[in-house]
């Protein structure tokens, strides 16, 4: 009795959504009802992978996963890829680097600057 | 306390190659004369700069790798702030970075060993082992 309710209960929910949203979360959704209709937990047991809309990659640190020991201010097509259109250095938030590599990233960085291998701000003209 | 540096300068791009001779061999004396060493000279050539320095859109870097005192390079340094064909020039400190890197480098080597020998020693031994030898790497 009670899984045909909450079987029932998220279709009579359906329609009161807007049209946009509808037809995806319910193609997913049921699912995740029928599958997990044997044991309550199913459904509750990966709610991450069934509550998230879009997989996000988890990002890993490149001089890690590449085993990148020697971060040098010369290699300025390495630390390019750290550095943004407008020649900022990118925050790790974004690139996924690890503390420790970053703070050796952002010295080399800025030594390579210093001898104009890369640009202050703006595009290397 | 013998150190060792590495010295990148840019000089003007349209500077003759004779004169840039010159000016290497006038500063490996000055280095020699304040008892250090010249290890290495590496010509990189010519290249675009990534900003304007002194009106100049390209220069030529030269790298020297020196081993000496602090009092070399600011020999060195002063030398390079007078003569008047170098636009740019970076002086850095690698002998602590180098050994950080040996030691990494030793580690690793060692880690392979390790990780080598035991495979085809003992049938035990591989389930255990396994996740030892990857806990190590991504530390």
């Amino acid at each position: 009795m009670t899984d045909e309710t909450k079987a029932a209960a998220p279709v009579s929910e359906r329609p009161s959504r807007p049209p946009g949203d509808g037809p995806r979360s319910g193609g997913d959704r049921p699912r995740f009802g029928s599958g997990g209709g044997g044991g309550r937990s199913g459904p509750g047991g990966p709610p991450r992978e069934g509550g998230r809309k879009f997989f996000r990659r988890k990002k890993v640190c490149k001089f890690c996963t590449e085993k990148i020991a020697d971060i040098n201010y010369k290699d300025y097509r390495l630390l390019g890829q750290f550095v943004a259109e407008s020649g900022k250095i990118v925050p790790r938030r974004l690139t996924g680097v690890c503390s420790p590599h970053q703070h050796r990233l952002a010295s080399a960085i800025k030594q390579a600057r210093n001898i104009a291998l890369l640009p202050f701000a703006g595009r290397a003209s | 306390m013998n150190r060792t540096y590495e010295l990148m300068f840019i000089v003007r791009p349209d500077m003759v190659d004779e004169d840039l001779d010159k000016l290497i061999a006038n500063l490996e004396s000055t280095v020699t004369s304040a008892a250090g060493t010249v290890k290495n000279v590496d010509r990189m050539g010519k290249r675009r700069l990534a900003y304007t320095v002194r009106k100049f859109r390209e220069g030529v870097y030269i790298l020297m790798t020196i081993e000496g005192t602090g009092t070399v390079i600011h020999e060195l340094e002063r030398r390079l702030r007078v003569t008047e064909q170098v636009i740019k020039f970076l002086t850095v400190r690698i002998d602590e970075e180098q050994k950080r890197l040996e030691k990494i480098k030793k580690l690793r080597d060692a880690k392979k060993k390790v990780s080598a020998q035991p495979a085809p020693a003992a049938e035990e031994a591989p389930a255990v082992e396994p996740p030892a030898a990857e806990t190590p790497a991504t530390a």
